[in-house]
This record gives structure tokens, C-alpha cells and sequence, in this order.
């Protein structure tokens, strides 16, 4: 498959296969992005979050749907934890958007978040570049608000939305902590619910004490599964977008993304490096022995893993 | 490069429950694979189009409905018109013998019929994926 010309021509097979090999760290893969990094920054990217079941992709599959109507074209990048156990993951937020994977102007990609050495970040936002060079104007990113390295996820999009749904009081306040500060527009999905009201005024007395940003979030009602207050919550997304780009916040908010990616990257390097350099000298197992002996101390021992390595890219350049 | 297979479970149709497939799902995932799971009743032009958008190494299909004699072969020619002959096609499902060689024929790698141990079905997609 010439994933190049697959990739200027539009061709889903080629865009697909090569975020999977961008996921499994192909170097081939990052070359391409590389070579087409200039093209991205067209796409608007909007992250999806909340706590499990809140309705995200049933969210994200309305708001496609009006963008559609709207002669927009739509990406969608669905991330589920990867079970530590096995290292498989049951990716299922597609159930919700199955009439969208025949559309010609949606791309839907499911993935998993895949072990704890880092890396998360890394391949959401890889997928997002590959949408973005493909040439579609939304990209949603749809991650669980559960975890820090969810959160870094999120954080990649110019718009954050929460969706919260009635009856999290206590929830709210757990969430509070980090998380809650991430969102641009708060969705309150499930308004067909009891409670919706009290649930979007205490986010809005919850946002009202936290006046930190420059940006005042707006709460939305509504119930995704009937389509209502998608309109409106879209208006918001726009409104919010709409402020970024004419305050100027959009290109701190970049800058702030990139600087993120860049060391997320940069980690996430080492640690592959590491990784493949222990597969074929033990040097992380021999260095786990000498600190149990207490031949050495974990701080020198990272030390001189580093060291290591840092030789070995010296020596890999001549 | 180590990397998970990745394989689309699907259930067409238009009757009853999905649990057989979260069943397969599930010893998938527990296997080490990443499992795309799109729940009930999609057509085969959506199964073929979340195939080639998800870059699956296998679409799993369970069909309980009957229409098997159907809903194979379409799956499998629109996966070929597509380019992407090379995704390894097995279903699952209540499906009579006799219909099997008709389906295998027609270009589905293997039909496992209820109660084959989900590690057999593990093991033909370990074996039988086109990209290793
Ligand atoms: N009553 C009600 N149910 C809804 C609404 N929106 C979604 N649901 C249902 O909520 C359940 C979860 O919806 P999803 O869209 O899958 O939620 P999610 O947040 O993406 O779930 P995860 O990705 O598993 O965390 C489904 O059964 C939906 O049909 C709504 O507005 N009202
Ligand atoms: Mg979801």
C-alpha cells in the first residue's frame, strides 16, 4: 500500500493504516507526518470528556451529525483503557455512531490507551495530525475524565467539553480536583433526568468561585440520546472558539499544547530506547539487582541508565 | 514490532442480544487483542466501512438470525471492492453445517459454530492474519 499517495489522494485505507503504524511507533510513520507537518492546524479540536457512561459518544455522534448538515467534515478519535492485565481493550464507543461510519466526510478511529510507559498523548494526538493532513475541519477527541493521562490527552484540544450528567453532586466535588478546571463548555447530558437543573447550577456556582481563566465556561442542558441542545451546545463550542481566536489565547493555549507534547514525546522516546536497549542487554535488570544489593541508590542508578543511552545516541550519529 | 491484533466484532442482523459476541469480545480483549465492539445491528456496508477506518487485522462476525447466507458473502465482497481483501473474515453464530463450505467458498476464513472454546478462534486469528 503507498500510504504517501493514499494520503494526498484522500484514501481511507491509506489514512487508517497509517495511524497504525504511527501507534506502534513505525519510524516510516512519523517521517510522513513529518513531511507533511505544514498541513496541519486547519482541523477545529475539541475534546470529549467525563466520567464513564455520561453519554460522550452519543454526544460526539450528534454533534457530528449537525456539523454534517453543516457541510463540515468530521474526525473522530475514541480512546479506552487498555487493560493492564492482558494489554487488550474492548474499544466500544463506535456502538454509538454506527450510522456514521458510512458518511464520506467522517473518519472514526478507535483506540486504546496501552500501558502505563508513557506514550498516551503521543498516539492521540499523532491520530489527530493524520486527520488533520487528511483534511477534515472537526476533530473530536473522546477520552474517560478519569486519570492524569487523560487529562494530558485532553488538553491537546483548543475545546474541552465536559459531560456531566444529573445527580453528581458528590462527583463534582471529586472531580473538582483537576480536572473540572479542563473544561471550556459543560454539557449536562441526561437533562431527561431528574436533577438536571440543580446539577447545572452547581457547576455554574462551582465555575462562578473558580474565576481563575479569562474564559467564563457556559453550561448547556441537554439530553444527546434525543438530539436536544445539541444546537446549543455547539453554539457554545463555537463561542468558545470564536474567544480563543480573538483574544489571542488560542496561540498560548498552543504554545502550551506543544511545549506538553514535546516532552511527552521526548519521554517517551527515552523510555522506548530504554525499553529496547534492556530487551538486549538486561541493563534494567542488572541495575534492579545492584540497588536491591544496595550497591547502588535508584538516583544513581537512573543516572547512569541515561548515561547509557546518551553514549549510545553519541555513538549511533558517526 | 510487537503489536495487538486488532479485530472488529460485529453483529448484524436485526434479532435479539449481543451476548455471544461480548463473549467473544471479551476472550479477545483477555488475549490481547484490541477489540472494536459496534454492538448490534449494523448494515455490511457499516461493518466493511469501521473495518477500513479501524485497520482491523479480522472482522468477527455473529449472526444468529438466519441471514448468514447473506450477510457473509456481501461483507466479504465489499471488503474486496474496497481494497481490503486481506482482513481475515470469521463468523460465529448459529449457522447448520451444510451451510459452512457455501460460506468458506464464498471467502470467510471460518465458521465457529456455539460452544467451540473461545481459545480454537483465538488461535485460527493468531495464525491467520495476513499482517504479522
Ligand atoms: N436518558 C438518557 N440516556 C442517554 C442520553 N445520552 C446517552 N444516553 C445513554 O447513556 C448510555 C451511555 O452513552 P454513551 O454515549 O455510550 O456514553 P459514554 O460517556 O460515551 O460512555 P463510555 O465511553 O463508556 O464512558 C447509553 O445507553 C446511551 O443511550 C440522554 O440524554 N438521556
Ligand atoms: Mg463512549
Amino acid at each position: 500500500m503507498d500510504i504517501r499517495a493514499g494520503l494526498q489522494s484522500g484514501n481511507k485505507r491509506a489514512v487508517a493504516r497509517l495511524i497504525t503504524m504511527m501507534e506502534n511507533n513505525d519510524p516510516e510513520a512519523f517521517n510522513i507526518i513529518k513531511e507533511n507537518y505544514v498541513k496541519t492546524g486547519n482541523a477545529k479540536i475539541i475534546g470529549i470528556t467525563g466520567p464513564p457512561g455520561a453519554g460522550k459518544s452519543t454526544v460526539t455522534d450528534k454533534l457530528t451529525k449537525l456539523l454534517r448538515q453543516k457541510g463540515k467534515k468530521v474526525g473522530i478519535v475514541a480512546v479506552d483503557p487498555t487493560s493492564p492485565f492482558s494489554g487488550g481493550a474492548i474499544l466500544g464507543d463506535r456502538i454509538r455512531m454506527n450510522d456514521l461510519s458510512t458518511d464520506e466526510g467522517v473518519f472514526i478511529r478507535s483506540m486504546g490507551t496501552r500501558g502505563a510507559l508513557g506514550g498516551l498523548s503521543k498516539a492521540a494526538n499523532g491520530a489527530v495530525k493524520i486527520l488533520d493532513i487528511y483534511g477534515l475541519d472537526y476533530i473530536f477527541i473522546e477520552t474517560v475524565g478519569v486519570g492524569q493521562s487523560e487529562v494530558d490527552i485532553i488538553k491537546l484540544a483548543d475545546t474541552v467539553v465536559m459531560v456531566m450528567v444529573p445527580g453528581l453532586g458528590d462527583d463534582i466535588q471529586a472531580i473538582k480536583a483537576g480536572i473540572m478546571e479542563i473544561g471550556d463548555v459543560f454539557a449536562v447530558n441526561k437533562s431527561d433526568r431528574d436533577g438536571a437543573e440543580r446539577t447545572a447550577t452547581e457547576i455554574n456556582m462551582m465555575l462562578d468561585l473558580n474565576k481563575q481563566g479569562k474564559y467564563r465556561p457556559s453550561v448547556v442542558k441537554v439530553i444527546a440520546s434525543e438530539n436536544n441542545g445539541i444546537d446549543k451546545l455547539l453554539e457554545q463550542i463555537e463561542n468558545h472558539i470564536e474567544f480563543m481566536n480573538t483574544s489571542g489565547e488560542y496561540l498560548s493555549r498552543k504554545r502550551m499544547s506543544i511545549t506538553t507534547e514535546i516532552v511527552e514525546i521526548f519521554r517517551d522516546n527515552i523510555i522506548h530506547s530504554l525499553k529496547e536497549l534492556s530487551e538486549k542487554t538486561r541493563v534494567i535488570e542488572a541495575t534492579v539487582e545492584r540497588v536491591l544489593t544496595k550497591e547502588i541508590d535508584p538516583y544513581t542508578a537512573a543516572n547512569e541508565m541515561y548515561e547509557i543511552l546518551r553514549k549510545k545516541e553519541v555513538g549511533n550519529s558517526d | 514490532m510487537e503489536r495487538p491484533i486488532r479485530v472488529l466484532v460485529a453483529k448484524p442482523g436485526l434479532d435479539g442480544h449481543d451476548r455471544g459476541a461480548k463473549v467473544v469480545a471479551r476472550a479477545l480483549r483477555d488475549a490481547g487483542m484490541e477489540v472494536i465492539y459496534t454492538g448490534l445491528r449494523q448494515t455490511p456496508e457499516q461493518i466493511t466501512e469501521s473495518a477500513i477506518q479501524e485497520d482491523v487485522d479480522c472482522v468477527a462476525i455473529s449472526i444468529l438470525s438466519g441471514a448468514h447466507n447473506h450477510l457473509f458473502p456481501k461483507i466479504v465482497k465489499l471488503l474486496r471492492e474496497k481494497d481490503a481483501g486481506d482482513i481475515l473474515v470469521i463468523g460465529g453464530g448459529v449457522i447448520p453445517e451444510d451451510d459452512i463450505p457455501g460460506l468458506i467458498e464464498a471467502g470467510v476464513a471460518a465458521i465457529f459454530t456455539p460452544g467451540t472454546p473461545t481459545g480454537i478462534t483465538i488461535d485460527f486469528i493468531k495464525e491467520n492474519i495476513s499482517r504479522k
